[in-house]
């Protein structure tokens, strides 16, 4: 297995990063203030505000329900919310979006659940990742170049699955789909990574590399990990955000939120 | 993007168009070159089926593409397959000019009987075979685009999509009926003489239209395999097993159904037009829900998601119904219903499927 490398994937003309428009100028990369999610009364989101540094990697924690997904969901397109804005930089309203347009704006997402295309190859899924023209006709005509092809190779040996290339995603195991996945995230080049339990299934050691590769990734990209493994947060965050019915509990470093008494008392019970 | 190079990897559509072009030039040599009363002669009624059997074929291959390889069950697509049919028969009507029972130049039959007094605004042009020709692509494109828009967009997918294109098929096949409508009701558009001039009823004429559907459905091959080895073609199977991530990867989701849906009711128009010139008629019951089902069951039966499958699939079960509704015909629909269900439970890669297994098990 080979050693991750830090800007292997994510040099290009314009850095690697796909998101021209974005504007950061004045700090956060992601806005979200007020947003409330209710479904059938059950309130998911209860007037989050939530702000993401450019180049922050952020961990949210929270028990069962907290709506740390239906956050993710919201991010990408997936939920509209019933109040609230969400901002990606200064000027992209996300809530004016569709998933799509969302993905090409530069925010990439890894599932909870692997979820790769099963019937396509390792190389099949990257290339379809990839970060370029994604409209109907070029894809149509679409022919990988040489720097394309290079990127692929380059992301196939960080995650791992060179000697895999042509075999089916289905056929992998669960950890190596895991790892598909971000190379997948990593193929988009986005510029804010929203990463839904990446060390679920993982052995000791593919977590390990995880964590390494998302502090690598880190600087460059703005990541949001949502994780309950609470030893691999701990290895990798500088900031923590707990939530708790639908909005933030309290927000620190590790030890800090750790010993924080609202949070013993949601995590233990009252 | 040059022919060689996509079917280079595709050994099995090399043998087929190998031996559509075969089967093409040795039907027609036996027809035209060889005398009536040699053993080897092939009837022009021969010729006929096989052309009409060319033309299931290509509206197979037409389901494949959106059913194999995207996912979307389409129960209608016999509704692309007839408009394709009447806009080719209109044209034909037009052709008949005064030689009609009523021998009125003006009117089709059909009009002179319901008395009508001049042709309604929507046959004007028909009179052109280029028009027609272009009818026969514009309109079962437009109304899948229309119709694939709306149900795309709201994000209709699986069984709900499928009940809603069967429905889509009965509804024109209801309006159809319809004397009003002024497409001939129930007895459909028929009595054609000639097309571009030539006798329908001509030996030579017959064969033409057979080779050209042998044209069409290489071509339809050949246009359908670039699409599926293309990116979008992963894309679209992308879309087939995990639609909502391949919008998460950036993907508009919708254009790229619309964009397979309106090619596949192209190619099953191309594939109406075809027919009817062949069969002699085009009625409403080219419509019917059943007929739309019996397509799928084709593609089925030969192995969906390959293209060829559903080419050889259509081809079988066509003359399998030719056979056998000539010796039990009240039994056919009954072993239609039952080769359905043993092909789900069975062999649920289809005919193709159960060869690639028994090629890897003669390797091993």
């Amino acid at each position: 297995m080979s050693t991750v490398r830090i800007h292997g994937p994510v040099t290009d003309e314009n850095d690697g990063i796909a998101s021209p428009e974005l504007d950061t100028a004045h700090g956060p990369i992601l806005y979200l203030e007020d947003v409330t999610v209710s479904f059938d009364g059950f309130r998911a989101l209860n007037v989050l505000s939530l702000y993401i540094d450019d180049g922050e990697l952020r961990c949210i924690i929270g028990p069962n329900g907290a709506g740390k997904t239906t956050m993710m969901d919201v991010i990408t397109g997936k939920t509209r919310p019933d109040a609230g804005t969400v901002f990606f930089g200064q000027t992209i309203d996300l809530l004016k979006l569709d998933e799509p347009a969302i993905a090409q704006a530069g925010i990439g997402r890894k599932f909870q659940k692997p979820s790769v295309f099963e019937q396509l190859t390792v190389f099949e899924n990257l290339e379809l990742a990839m970060h370029t023209d994604k409209r109907v006709w070029p894809t149509l005509f679409a022919r990988l170049n040489s720097t394309q092809r290079d990127d692929i190779e380059i992301v196939m040996e960080t995650i791992g699955l060179t000697a895999q290339r042509r075999e089916r995603a289905g056929s992998l195991s669960h950890g190596q789909k895991q790892w598909l996945e971000i190379g997948m995230l990593l193929m988009q080049k986005p510029k804010l990574l929203l990463v839904d339990e990446p060390v679920a299934g993982m052995t000791h050691q593919e977590t390990e590399r995880t964590a390494e590769l998302l502090l690598s990734l880190a600087g460059k990209h703005s990541v949001v990990v949502v994780e309950h493994d609470m030893e691999f947060v701990r290895s990798i965050a500088r900031k923590v955000t707990v939530l708790h019915e639908g909005s933030v509990l309290t927000e620190g470093t590790m030890d800090e939120v750790q010993n924080h008494p609202r949070v013993i008392e949601v995590y233990l019970g009252d | 993007m040059d022919i060689g190079n996509l079917l280079a990897r595709d050994r099995v559509g090399k043998t087929f168009l190998t031996l559509l072009a075969l089967f093409a030039v040795v039907v027609s040599t036996l027809n035209l070159l060889v005398p009536e009363a040699s053993a080897l002669h092939v009837s022009t009624f021969t010729v006929t089926v096989a052309g009409k059997y060319l033309c299931y074929a290509l509206l197979a291959l037409a389901v494949d593409l959106v059913w194999g390889y995207c996912g979307i069950l389409s129960l209608g697509h016999g509704a692309f397959f007839a408009l394709g049919g009447y806009a080719m028969g209109m044209y034909m009507m037009r052709q008949i000019g005064e030689r009609g029972v009523y021998g009125n130049a003006l009117l089709p039959d059909f009009m002179v009987f319901l008395n009508w007094k001049e042709l309604p605004w929507y046959w004007l042009g028909f009179d052109h075979f280029w028009f027609a020709s272009m009818m026969v692509l514009l309109v079962p494109g437009l109304l899948a685009c229309v119709f694939g828009w709306l149900a795309f967009r709201s994000r209709v997918t699986g069984v709900y999509l499928s009940i809603i294109t069967q429905a889509l098929t009965y509804a024109f096949m209801l309006a159809f009926f319809r004397n009003e409508m002024g497409f001939g009701g129930n007895n459909g558009l028929t009595d054609f003489k000639d097309i571009l001039g030539f006798n329908l009823q001509k030996d030579g004429t017959r064969v033409a239209i057979f080779l050209l559907s042998a044209l069409f459905l290489g071509l339809g091959y050949v246009t359908s395999r670039f699409v599926v080895e293309s990116k979008m073609g992963r894309v679209v199977t992308a879309v087939r097993d995990a639609e909502s991530r391949t919008r998460f990867i950036g993907y508009k989701v919708e254009h790229f159904k619309l964009w397979i849906f309106v090619f596949s009711a192209i190619l099953a128009g191309i594939a109406g037009a075809l027919y009817v010139p062949q069969v002699g008629i085009i009625n409403p019951s080219e419509f019917s829900p059943l007929n739309s089902l019996e397509l799928v069951i084709w593609v089925a039966v030969g192995g969906r998601g390959t293209l060829y499958g559903a080419v050889l699939g259509a081809i079988l079960v066509n003359y399998a119904k030719t056979v056998f509704t000539g010796i039990l015909p009240e039994v056919w629909l009954f072993a239609l219903g039952g080769l359905f269900v043993a092909v789900t439970l069975f062999m649920p890669d289809g005919l193709v499927g159960v060869a690639r297994r028994l090629r890897l098990g003669g390797v091993r």
